[in-house]
């Protein structure tokens, strides 16, 4: 398919402007563009059909299933999407005063409140962006009480888990911590005798994932809040998987200080091909006053941004966070209510429902009950007839599938993280089961179809090795390098993908 | 109420299949002292109906621009979303998906962001644009990171002309990143270029905005030129929308440019969600931040698009990442992406010079009804300071009582200023509607 600027047309336009009939405004010669930037030339008709041509060349949850482990890839609801179009929510400028915001303000005290309620913590700040930057922010967080306290010098290192997403350590480094690494044992929990070896007086605290990125609710959660809380340090609660547990156990009551919450996973943000996400976070008593400005505050009927908070670690994110995230988030938890738990309840038994009819198949390295999602191991497959994550993943594609995370957690070889979420109907995971099974007996009985699979994509497997390699990164017009040549070998980097 | 598929035979089909009795089971690794054991303290579930109309009555407590005649800009901007855009961004496919980890299920995204990334770099005059940052706040952290590691030095130089919500942002990150940020004044609504370049000594990067936060024209060659003197990185902060208008970046020597994107194709949603945009010479892009696409071939030699350099990144690299972002803003770039293929070349200039032109009647009109223009030698892109003659806050109040919001009252950031608002000006404001403001400012 041609780029957008491969169908321009010189003189060709899409929108008209209106053109107040007013003398030109005029720019300083030093600084005024030379030549024109070479944006695409199309009529609007033919902008839509590109833009059309690229969504069927693209998978998303309404086109089917998605079991992305650790993605929470559920249901969108459309209302949700008329909602925050309302115009009250989409013109609204965020330097509106205080008195022309006061809906806007409500839902995210709302909002604030709903996710206090559902981590079992004291304060909220919705502003981060997305998860991982909830993860920074509850760091700096961190950093702030520990220097108020006068420990901040002292405390520099923060434990994390070798099943963590990668984001976990990568935002240890960016809030200038040194980062230690907990192995988990063979039941998949943190290994505790590990745990006690690494924690001193020089740790700020834990990032943890419960249920971890396994798909196992950590048994000795008690202990390790122990562990940190015996030496003055502080738990980060990393709510990717918040999902599980809505309703059924609150990351406040397990004993963690800080969580992040992603609502574009558990709240059913659309993921809009990579994002907007929104990763509020929620924290104890005793580091509310750290917590970024401005803070929604009530005050009898009204709602109020409160800039006055001497000890806040400033601002993470511009204005109040991404406010059209909060709406659909917002509108999510007031379809379900209470009912959020049933919500955790059936994302959990299809999860398990899934598992009891792949165990067979495939490796499963911690044989327990999971909660929303679990990790099966292609290592067999590989071993005895080379088939890998990889090529299951690529074959699940021919059956109408979005393949699951694989190659994460690191702990598990050929890791495929399979997450169905609650809004998936039986007969899909039973088609989905039934896939994943047949791919099995291809391995065995067909190996070559699984391994130029997928057979019925807009493009075959590409080679991840030259792209990298190459590094072209934009189109070059006239100049644009010619790479179509084929590759013999599809070199794909083994690498996760997902999660 | 609720999105949920299973009936009860369903349930029960499944739990005998697990081999449990109940769901509650399915629980039983959760120790008994962290179980929740009491119902949420939320309100009831609500219909699709009742939800609606909730969400609506929150709304309609809003103040938002299609009641309010507004002149609010100060980094966000009522620029007109043509339909377009909405029709693309709500194709199911490209909307409900995720960051395209498996390529042949994600061309259309990959696509996508590579003719956003073409866009970005065509616009800046730059190398290599990533698929976004989170806003125009973060992108400058990202960029200062960069910064850090490609030059070895720890102190960033920010223009105080820089919006400030910028810069608290890059205070607030800048502990972790071991930074030292330094500001430099603006004399008269723009930077010193001697002054920059005193300042820049040592300066892993110089973050200077173009138009500035007064809607300013910066010396921005000069300033870049002050910044490479001193052999700090200069990173140009821009306005998309003025780069029909405006030099490109790339072209007066920075070595990066960012900015916010919500110019481009998003509205403005109370601040987000929104993208930042960060591109920069082929010098930093194994620092770059942030997913970034490239080009390749498939095992027919068909051209493909996958996610590349993926060794910066956190799912591969951890605690040695360029950055620890995973979730962007890919929906919204694609907005921005779509906003600039529908305006064209053309329509992208003929949109700056409108603004502009707006802008200079809006200032003639308010100077000939006795106001002061704050910076008056100063040329403004689409938003310009003015004096009001008394509390600026005061007359808003006043003004908003007729339903005009005249813009920003400056005094919140600014000493000295108290008596200024920012007034912005776009394509959606006609001449009848800056004739109502200088009308109702004039009584109030």
């Amino acid at each position: 398919m041609r780029l957008i600027f491969e169908k321009s047309q010189s003189g060709r336009r899409g929108g008209e402007l209106p053109k107040p009939d007013l003398p030109a405004a005029d720019v300083p010669v030093e600084l005024r563009r030379a030549s024109p930037p070479r944006l695409p030339e199309l009529a609007e008709p033919e902008i839509l059909r590109h833009f059309t041509e690229l969504s069927t060349r693209n998978f998303g949850i309404d086109t089917g299933f998605y079991p992305l482990g650790s993605c929470t890839m559920k249901y969108n609801p459309r209302v949700n999407e008329r909602l925050v179009m309302l115009p009250g929510f989409r013109d609204l400028h965020p330097y509106q005063e205080e008195d022309g915001i006061q809906g806007a303000l409500e839902l995210m005290w709302r909002l604030q409140e709903a996710l206090i309620e559902l981590s079992g913590l004291h304060a909220c700040s919705l502003q981060p962006a997305a998860g991982s930057q909830g993860e920074l922010t509850g760091l700096m967080l961190m950093r702030a009480y520990f220097e108020d306290r006068g420990e901040g010098d002292r405390r520099d290192t923060i434990v994390t888990a070798d099943t963590a997403h990668g984001t976990n350590p990568a935002s240890v480094t960016m809030a200038g911590y040194k980062l230690a690494k907990v192995q988990t044992d063979a039941r998949g929990n943190v290994d505790v005798a590990h745990l006690r070896e690494l924690v001193d007086e020089r740790t700020a605290g834990l990032m943890l994932t419960n249920p971890s990125t396994l798909g196992l609710f950590d048994e000795h959660i008690e202990e390790i809040a122990a562990i940190f809380h015996d030496v003055g340090a502080l738990l980060y609660y990393d709510g990717a998987n918040l999902n599980a547990v809505c309703g059924l156990s609150r990351p406040g009551d397990m004993g963690f200080d800080i969580v992040h919450i992603n609502l574009h996973k558990t709240f059913s943000q659309p993921h809009g091909g990579g994002g907007p996400g929104g990763g509020p976070i929620v924290v104890r008593e005793k580091l509310e006053p750290f917590l970024p400005v401005p803070a929604v505050v009530k005050g009898g009927e009204r709602f109020r941004l409160d800039f006055d908070r001497p000890k806040s670690i400033g601002k993470v994110r511009g204005y109040t966070g991404p406010f059209g995230v909060f709406v659909r988030s917002y509108a999510y938890i007031r379809s379900y209510g209470p009912r959020l738990r049933e919500m955790s309840e059936v994302a959990v038994l299809n999860a398990n429902y899934l598992l009891a009819l792949l165990k067979e198949a495939y490796d499963l390295p911690y044989d327990r009950l999971c909660m929303h999602e679990f990790v099966l191991s292609a290592r067999t497959l590989k071993r005895e007839h080379g088939i890998s994550a990889t090529d299951v993943a690529k074959r699940l594609m021919d059956y109408g599938f979005h393949p699951p995370t694989i190659y994460f957690p690191l702990v598990v070889p050929e890791a495929l993280m399979i997450e169905p979420t609650e809004t998936e109907a039986k007969e899909t995971l039973d088609a989905f089961a039934e896939a994943m099974r047949a791919i099995a007996g291809e391995a065995a009985e067909n190996p070559d179809v699984v391994k130029a699979a997928p057979h019925g994509r807009p493009v075959k497997r590409l080679d991840e090795v030259r792209a990298a390699k190459r590094a072209i990164v934009r189109y070059g017009f006239e100049d644009h390098p010619d790479l179509a040549e084929p590759t013999a070998e599809p070199r794909q980097l083994e690498a996760q993908k997902g999660a | 109420m609720g999105y949920l598929s299973l009936t009860q035979r369903d349930r029960e089909e499944m739990l005998a299949a697990i081999g449990v009795s109940s769901v509650e089971e399915l629980f039983r690794d959760i120790p008994a002292r962290v179980r929740f054991d009491r119902e949420l303290a939320l309100d009831p579930p609500l219909g699709e109906q009742e939800l609606s109309r909730h969400l609506e009555e929150l709304a309609a407590r809003n103040a938002d621009t299609s009641r309010e005649l507004s002149f609010l800009g100060a980094g966000i901007y009522d620029h007109y979303v043509p339909a377009i855009v909405d029709a693309v961004l709500q194709r199911g496919e490209l909307l409900t998906a995720y960051t395209p980890y498996q390529p042949e299920m994600s061309q259309g995204v990959l696509q996508a962001i590579f003719e956003y990334q073409t866009a970005i770099c065509e616009l800046t005059g730059m190398d290599v644009s990533n698929a976004s940052g989170y806003d125009g706040t973060t992108v400058a952290a990202d960029a200062c990171f960069v910064a850090k590691h490609a030059t070895g030095r720890s102190k960033v130089v920010v223009t105080e002309a820089t919006n400030p919500q910028v810069r608290q942002v890059v205070k607030t990150y800048a502990p972790g990143f071991g930074l030292e940020i330094v500001e430099v004044p603006h004399r008269n609504g723009t930077t010193s270029p001697d002054e920059l370049r005193r300042a820049a000594a040592d300066a892993a990067c110089v973050i200077f905005q173009q138009p500035n936060f007064f809607g300013c024209l910066e010396p921005a060659p000069d300033l870049a030129a002050a910044a490479a003197d001193a052999e700090a990185i200069p990173v140009a902060h821009v306005d998309l929308v003025s780069l029909g208008v405006l030099e490109a970046p790339g072209v007066y020597g920075c070595g990066m440019a960012i900015g916010e994107g919500q110019s481009a194709g998003n509205y403005q949603s109370f601040a987000g969600p929104h993208y930042g945009f960060l591109a920069a010479r082929n010098d930093y892009i194994r620092r770059m931040p942030g997913r970034i696409v490239g080009e390749t071939v498939d095992t027919a030699g068909e051209r493909g698009y996958v996610l590349t350099l993926q060794t910066r990144e956190q799912h591969i690299r951890r605690e040695k990442a360029t950055s620890n972002i995973t979730t962007n803003q890919t929906l919204l770039a694609l907005a921005g992406l779509v906003h600039l293929s529908w305006l064209g070349p053309e329509g992208l200039r003929e949109l700056g010079e409108t603004c502009m032109a707006l802008g200079e009647y809006a200032k003639r009109r308010l100077v000939d009804a006795g106001f002061e223009l704050v910076f008056a030698e100063r040329t403004t892109f689409k938003e310009f300071a003015i004096r009001l003659g008394r509390s600026a806050k005061e007359v808003v109040g006043a003004a908003r009582a007729q339903g005009v919001h005249p813009g920003y009252a400056l005094g919140r950031d600014y000493e000295g200023l108290d008596d200024a608002v920012l007034v912005a000006v776009t394509e959606r404001r006609s001449p009848a509607d800056i004739d109502r403001l200088v009308e109702v400012l004039a009584a109030a």
